[in-house]
């Protein structure tokens, strides 16, 4: 019996993962070529390889597809709802750092905080007679953030790449987006707003709740546990 | 019978008693232009609805309640007075919990009626209650007119009662502004309001929010720096507006001392005590009925008088089996210029018989 593990199919985020693992004495490396996608593992019994886009991973771990799954912590709480019922946390793994936030135009100088952004969002709804576009590719996570914190006179408007121009080409007054240095944000002329970001995320290793879990693959689980020195 | 059909035969039964209170019985479609929606609910409608599109209509969602297309259909054409009804599916999202149902038949009974909100009030309540009576459940009442009324009634700016008002329905938010306008955590910001000129090293104006519109909030900022905090005795009777939670009649003589000192709330109490008596004349039994001022303050926005909701003791796990309020705002702002007073309420048929059998 083996149990499933998904893991960034490409770039450095499939590297510094292998990297983790080869650090707690698992080795990982693709099968064949650079080019194929199917893995192989070392140094622990009974865990299979498979090779995902991050992006799907979290999608992998809901279905129980997949046993285990290396992703960011943002795509699983973007992706998933209510997501701790649908998988675990098992260990942060320390890279892929990149924080969710909200920036607005750094002209803005009247807006720092989300206090402001509401009360400028009220503002710009009555001058312009419509809600102020946030673009974004994380719908739930800015929705969710915004609601708990009572903003409202606001509208998401979809953007799955370039976010940071939106606003110098009109289709959006602010926008929510990862970011690790801030440096596009600095040369888009945004700013973030001070609260803090919406989310800090990294890569992190979960757990599916969905997957097949039975006397064979707990002990598979355990077992990789153990190597990895994660026993609670 | 299955169990659809059994819930569409109940559905049935309510609407022909909502037909035999003098109610027209209307059928608006089921998908509802999303901008509308969109427009009064904002982003958050659509954690709640479906949404689809067509090629030439654009955004569709499926209706989440019948309210606004009922109150669109007679604010373009409705005779005054009006009483409506209708059954149908109502469509919800589910984000969070996969318990809740995502399509659900609802049973609705909407007056119109511009002589006397109080007994119009008192006719859906004891409609709702005689309908509901055999299921024993428990019943909450509120009024958004009380405490609109007291934020109306502060010592403050009409900007800072807007903001206020604004955000009745997100406590969260409005305890940060009462609190802010009180003098408690206020930011300094001295130094961004006295720069000569602030934009000077901001950046470029990039997007729709022009340095104009940066000005005109800085000079909303300079004059709320300026006004003196709401005084600290005001913000406590608010408190005790919102912690009101006892049998109505109690209820209504502590409004009666709050007026005293807050005379901007005395028409609101006034109405309060028309509508017990209204309820009272038309058999509710008032003495016990309960009364909570921050009801209705979460889920219910565009209610801005009289809520009520009816709950199955003991069953925290089923949402609300009837909830209803008055909604003179929402027919203003889908009114286009005109606007009626309006009050109404739905029940879920599903509920009603799984707590009937």
């Amino acid at each position: 019996m083996t149990i499933k593990l998904g893991v960034p199919s490409k770039g450095r985020l499939m590297e510094k993962t292998f990297d983790w693992f080869a650090e707690r004495g698992v080795g990982m490396g693709l099968a064949g070529g650079e080019r194929e996608y199917s893995g192989r593992v070392t140094g622990v019994e009974g865990v299979e390889l498979v090779l995902l886009s991050a992006g799907e991973i979290p999608r992998e771990l809901s279905a129980g597809r997949i046993h285990l799954g290396v992703t960011g912590s943002d795509l699983v709480r973007e992706k998933l709802p209510a997501w701790e019922r649908q998988v675990v946390e098992l260990e942060k793994m320390g890279f892929g750092h990149a924080d969710l936030v909200i920036a607005v135009p750094r002209f803005w100088v009247d807006v720092d905080t989300l206090d402001d952004l509401d009360a400028a969002a009220s503002d710009f709804r009555r001058r312009h007679g419509h809600r102020m576009r946030i673009a974004t590719k994380y719908h739930r996570l800015i929705r969710e953030y915004l609601r708990e914190h009572g903003v409202s006179d606001y509208r998401l408007v979809d953007s799955q790449g370039a976010t940071e121009g939106t606003v110098k080409n009109e289709t959006a007054e602010a926008i929510a987006d990862i970011t690790s240095t801030g440096e596009t944000l600095r040369a888009n002329h945004l700013k973030m707003l001070s609260d803090g970001p919406v989310h800090r995320s990294q890569a992190t290793l979960f757990k599916s709740r969905n997957a097949e879990w039975d006397d064979d693959t707990l002990s598979v689980l355990n077992g990789l546990k153990r190597t990895l020195d994660l026993l609670d | 019978m299955s169990d659809r059909a059994a819930v569409r035969a109940e559905a049935a039964r309510l609407l022909a008693a909502f037909q035999e209170a003098g109610a027209t019985p209307v059928d608006p479609s089921i998908l509802q232009p999303a901008n509308t929606l969109l427009d009064l609910y904002g982003e958050d409608i659509r954690a709640r609805a479906f949404t689809t599109a067509d090629p030439l209509r654009g955004e569709q969602m499926l209706r989440p309640d019948f309210t606004v297309p009922v109150v669109q259909m007679h604010m373009q054409n409705g005779d005054e007075p009006s009483r409506y009804c209708y059954a149908g599916e109502v469509f919800r999202r589910q984000e969070s919990d996969p318990a809740r149902a995502v399509e659900y038949l609802q049973a609705g009974y909407e007056v119109f009626d511009p002589r006397d909100p109080a007994t119009s009030d008192a006719e859906v309540f004891a409609l709702f209650s005689r309908l509901l009576a055999p299921l024993g459940l428990r019943v909450a009442t509120g009024d958004m007119g009380v405490l609109m009324a007291a934020v109306r009634g502060l010592t403050a700016s009409d900007r800072r009662k807007e903001m206020l008002l604004h955000h009745v329905w997100r406590p969260r938010r409005f305890r940060t502004l009462l609190d802010r306008f009180g003098g408690k955590g206020a930011r300094d910001r001295r130094k961004l309001l006295q720069t000569a000129d602030p934009l000077a090293k901001a950046g470029p104006e990039i997007g729709l929010r022009t340095r104009a519109d940066v000005l005109v909030r800085l000079e909303a900022l300079r004059a709320e720096a300026d006004e003196p905090p709401i005084p600290a005795a005001e913000v406590e009777l608010l408190d005790d507006i919102l912690d009101l939670k006892e049998t109505a009649p109690n209820v209504l003589a502590h409004l009666r001392d709050m007026a005293v000192d807050m005379p901007a709330i005395a028409d609101a109490v006034a109405r309060f005590e028309a509508r017990l008596e209204a309820l009272e004349t038309a058999g509710v039994d008032v003495a016990t009925l309960e009364f909570e001022a921050s009801y209705g303050r979460t889920s219910m926005e565009y209610y801005d008088g009289f809520v009520f909701g009816f709950y199955a003791e003991g069953r925290p796990d089923l949402p609300p089996v009837a909830t209803g309020g008055r909604y003179d705002a929402l027919t203003r702002v889908l009114g286009q210029g005109r606007s009626s007073p309006a009050v109404g309420g739905v029940i879920r048929p599903a509920l009603t018989l799984e707590l009937a059998t």
